[in-house]
């Protein structure tokens, strides 16, 4: 049903959006590694005044076995006010939730009670695949046409091109693949946008049989996985243009373009470079100042490995003495301030001042996991943490930010192979920069009954859920 | 075809009320001054908004003027009233949002974009009353006396009046919102218009359909 006012989490600007009262639930995707139980959306209280501050306050369970959740997102969200086609008075009411493994897609109800999200649409792998002619979905953002979905795999058994499907924002149905003419793209991964330039990105990780049993790394040292950018017209639904980091620069993942409508740029997280196993981060922007010039990218941020000796390290490890910083997500604040870039190998979030995105500058550092170090959670002391901060997502005012440890389910087992755990932790970050964790936040252990946690979503949106048509 | 001071007060009120609602065009041209930093840049597009409202009301009277002048015209204003109550019964239900997508759109393509709304939001139709008024009392169609080039500059008339009030409140809201408000507003002051739109529409084929 229709509102008559607009939905209240809809906002012009991320200036208004920053404005805006902080979360009091976040969901978090709960997945049963070994799938003998349901995977679950959790949903924690952030309510710093509640009793139940910091604690697990419903678990709603997906009707089957094997999905494993990743990466989920809104039915709709501040692009609903674009000035194009706007429909401001649909709700922010649904979350949208893939199996990356399982191909479906359920959609959640939250209105009712928010804290006890109910299934009210289950769509099986057959309708991205009849469709969109795509498997493994992955990233979902709500966006102009509808929801977004970027998709691993292609469909019936077939490895790629993976890609983008559509998919209808009030009745759920799989309207098609989006994309007109992909180019060279093959390998997919994440998907966003600079949508008052109708230009979108899409980002490389690899096709379904490159990962679900793990990490091969005889095509990691091939090369074999992403490692470049794709520029696209969003209105015509057409590739048109490739930036390629450098085969060495291993899995090209989370996009994070500038809130600010006006500016055209962003930021992506690379894993691992194979000839030195650092870690980077990148800046895309436009070549020519100020013109519609091709994109280019420039690596901005390198994070080094760090030395370990070989009996604190998994055997995918031991010949190289070293972990990996493995930057397998970046966030960026809504008012494009800070960047957060979590480090899952060497268990550490990095927090960056971006005003300048050429020259970011490292203005905080909190350790917590990793593989050699597994720094326990002060909330914890004196106990072991593996895992890393991985997922990380930032509040709308940038005040908190949000990690959890699981990478995902066959690569965790890789790097962790004693158990991940399951744990997520808050920080507080101050007005100038600095992040500190909150010792009253600790999920962990059987808080999240036996799942892993991947992806947070912040009631109302968060720095990662929303994109804005006016500065 | 004659209108009364009444029925040029009436397309004028209406030109206000499509001129208010954002779906229609200011929020477009806000945007644009936005993007840009500068107020030109606003008042630029708005004679393009204009057109593409005008070309949608272009085509309503067109063909209302011309299905006048070959059936009776009792039959034109019963055809056209239940249209337009159809119309809104359907956009009552509104599931279906028109989707133009693209926010770097020319001039050309923003008068385009600006018609597609219009028609599809029945702006055009929804003048369909008050036209029926004047042609209720109709004389033959086909009467010389009255002549092509009178019926013409009576609807270039309507459609001026129209189209101005339309473009005034448009430019106004643009300039006010731009210059004043900020965009917050539109968190508080936007109404659901496609409703109020579709119940308009019905009661306008109501009244129409009633009048004949």
């Amino acid at each position: 049903m229709a509102l008559w006012k607009p939905d209240p989490t809809f906002y012009p600007s991320p200036r208004d959006a920053a404005a805006a009262p902080p979360e009091k639930l976040a969901y978090v995707a709960a997945f049963s590694r070994p799938a003998t139980t349901p995977d679950a959306i959790a949903v924690l209280d952030t309510d710093p005044d509640s009793g139940e501050y910091g604690q697990v306050t419903g678990f709603t369970e997906l009707p089957e076995l094997g999905d494993e959740l990743h990466h989920f997102g809104w039915n709709m969200c501040s692009s609903a006010l674009c000035p194009y086609a706007p429909h401001p008075h649909t709700e922010r009411r649904y979350l949208v939730v893939p199996g990356l493994r399982s191909s479906r897609l359920h959609i959640l109800d939250v209105k009712e009670d928010p804290k006890a999200p109910k299934v009210v649409k289950v769509l099986g792998p057959e309708e991205l695949a009849k469709h969109a002619g795509y498997s493994r979905p992955h990233t979902v953002h709500c966006g102009p046409e509808g929801l977004y979905v970027s998709c691993l795999g292609g469909a019936d058994g077939a490895e790629g091109p993976g890609g983008v499907a559509l998919v209808d924002h009030e009745s759920f149905e799989v309207l098609g693949r989006w994309e007109v003419d992909r180019g060279g793209q093959y390998l997919a991964y994440d998907l966003w946008w600079h949508i008052a330039h109708d230009v979108a990105v899409t980002s490389e990780w690899a096709t379904p049989s490159m990962i679900e049993d793990g990490v091969v790394p005889e095509l990691l040292l091939g090369r074999k996985y992403g490692h470049q950018l794709h520029f696209w017209d969003l209105r015509r639904r057409r590739h048109t243009q490739t930036v390629d980091l450098g085969d060495q620069h291993q899995m090209v993942l989370e996009l994070r373009p500038a809130h600010d409508p006006t500016r055209k740029y962003g930021f992506v997280g690379v894993v691992i470079s194979v000839e030195d196993l650092s870690a980077s981060v990148w800046l895309w922007h436009e070549d020519a100042a100020g013109g519609d010039g091709p994109w280019t990218a420039t690596k901005v941020i390198t994070i080094p490995a760090e030395p370990a000796p070989a009996d604190s390290l998994p055997p995918l490890l031991q010949g190289f003495g070293a972990v990996p910083p493995l930057v397998t997500d970046i966030d960026l604040s809504v008012d494009d301030r800070f960047l957060y870039v979590s480090c899952w190998g060497t268990g550490e979030l990095k927090q960056y001042d971006v005003s300048d995105p050429f020259h970011p500058r490292e203005t905080g550092s909190v350790r917590i996991g990793g593989i050699a170090g597994q720094t326990p959670h002060p909330a914890l002391p004196g106990e072991p943490l593996r895992g890393g901060p991985q997922m990380v997502e930032v509040s709308r005012d940038g005040r908190r930010v949000y990690v959890t440890n699981s990478l995902y389910g066959a690569w965790d087992e890789q790097f962790y192979p004693a158990g991940v755990g399951a744990w997520l932790a808050k920080l507080d970050t101050g007005t100038d920069g600095g992040i500190t964790l909150d010792e009253r936040f600790f999920p962990h252990g059987d808080a999240f009954r036996g799942r892993r946690v991947h992806q947070v979503r912040l009631q109302g949106g968060d720095a990662s859920s929303d994109s804005y048509c006016y500065p | 075809m004659t209108l009364t001071s009444g029925q040029f007060t009436a397309l004028a009120l209406l030109g206000v009320f499509h001129g208010i609602d954002p779906g229609m065009g200011w929020l477009f041209a806000v945007s644009f001054g936005l993007q840009e930093r500068s107020r030109r840049a606003l008042l630029r597009v708005l004679p393009f908004i204009g057109l593409g409202h005008e070309a949608a009301i272009a085509i309503m009277v067109a063909i209302l003027t011309v299905t006048s002048s070959l059936f009776a015209a009792k039959a034109v204003v019963l055809v056209g009233g239940s249209i337009l109550l159809a119309f809104g019964l359907w956009r009552l239900r509104g599931r279906r949002h028109v989707r133009w997508v693209g926010m770097r759109l020319s001039r050309w393509q923003l008068a385009g974009w600006s018609f597609i709304m219009s028609s599809a939001h029945g702006a055009g139709l929804m003048l369909v009353t008050v036209f029926a008024f004047s042609m209720n009392d109709q004389v033959s169609p086909l009467d010389l006396h009255h002549g092509v080039l009178r019926v013409l500059a009576v609807a270039v008339a309507a459609m001026a009046v129209h189209v101005g009030a339309m473009l005034l409140t448009c430019g106004a809201v643009a300039l006010t919102v731009y210059e004043l408000l900020g965009l917050r507003v539109l968190r508080t002051l936007w109404v659901n218009l496609d409703r109020v739109w579709a119940f308009a529409l019905v009661g306008a084929g109501v009244a129409t359909v009633l009048m004949v």
